[in-house]
């Protein structure tokens, strides 16, 4: 259990649609392109809580594995390019974690406990 | 709504006595799960099969950990969108997130989520905002633990 874990997602034109329908969060700048550059957004960007599922999901096959999960989020995630989550034991079942998209770190500081 | 034991809504905010106090309580549907295991990516068994969640030793659909985003989130969203607070939406950004589970959460159950605000900070040219949710499940057994750190620029 105490290995380290990477896996590398690439979310699709279209998850943050799906992201919002599944969650409720309609916020615009996940949505619309041109009202996400009108707030100084490059486009429109993922879901935070979307990119810190990919990292719960990475944290053990059992969705039921995770005892607590806290990130930071920092870079502006993007559709359509590749992110990589990574998972450093630190022994005990916790881990440091992180996920990088083109060497933006969208979620840094990340610390996963798993239930021994 | 019955509160339940345990339940009891966190003091009034110093600094913002009035302020919107979240309490909301979430029906989690089986389509629910299975559609935001789908929007994630999460393709355990016990999270699509109803069979597979049973044979695993639970009444229904299992829940992704982060669904905790969408129970508590209706409790939360008057808190955060609170005029007092003055939080403009389509300059907030999620700056962090902090988790601890409980119980699992199944198809069928109710989730009764309170949420408070509990400070806030300017960094350089960003306001920090900070809320707490706790959910409870119809059993008043702890099911997640929120701290929700979001980003004004």
């Amino acid at each position: 259990m105490d290995e380290p874990r990477s896996v590398k997602v690439t979310p699709d034109r279209y998850v943050t649609y799906r992201y919002a329908g599944a969650s409720g969060d309609f916020n615009p700048i996940h949505l619309d392109d041109e009202f996400a550059r009108s707030v100084e957004l490059p486009g429109k960007i993922l879901h935070g809580l979307w990119t810190m599922a990919q990292v719960a999901r990475t944290a053990s096959d059992d969705p039921l594995a995770l005892k607590s999960l806290s990130v930071q989020f920092r870079g502006i995630g993007v559709p359509e390019k590749e992110i990589e989550i990574t998972f450093k034991p630190r022994g005990d079942g916790e881990f440091d974690c992180e996920a990088v998209q083109d060497s933006n770190k969208l979620v840094r500081r990340g610390r996963a406990v798993l239930k021994l | 709504m019955i509160d339940r034991q345990g339940m009891t809504s966190p003091p009034p905010h110093p600094d913002h006595p009035t302020l919107a106090r979240g309490h909301d309580t979430y029906l989690v549907g089986r389509e629910k799960i299975r559609e935001y295991a789908t929007a994630i990516g999460e393709t355990a068994p016990i999270c699509h099969d109803v069979e597979a969640a049973r044979a695993a030793g639970f009444a229904d659909l299992v829940a992704p950990p982060m669904f905790a985003a969408v129970y508590s989130w209706r409790a939360l969203e008057p808190v955060v969108l609170d005029p007092e607070l003055g939080i403009n939406f389509a300059r907030l950004v999620h700056g962090g997130q902090e988790f601890t589970w409980g119980e699992p959460v199944v198809a069928g159950d109710e989730i009764t989520t309170e949420a408070a605000f509990l400070d806030q900070a300017k960094r350089a040219d960003i306001m920090v905002y900070r809320f707490s949710s706790r959910s409870h499940n119809q059993r008043g057994e702890l099911v997640c633990e929120g701290t929700w750190t979001n980003l004004v620029r």
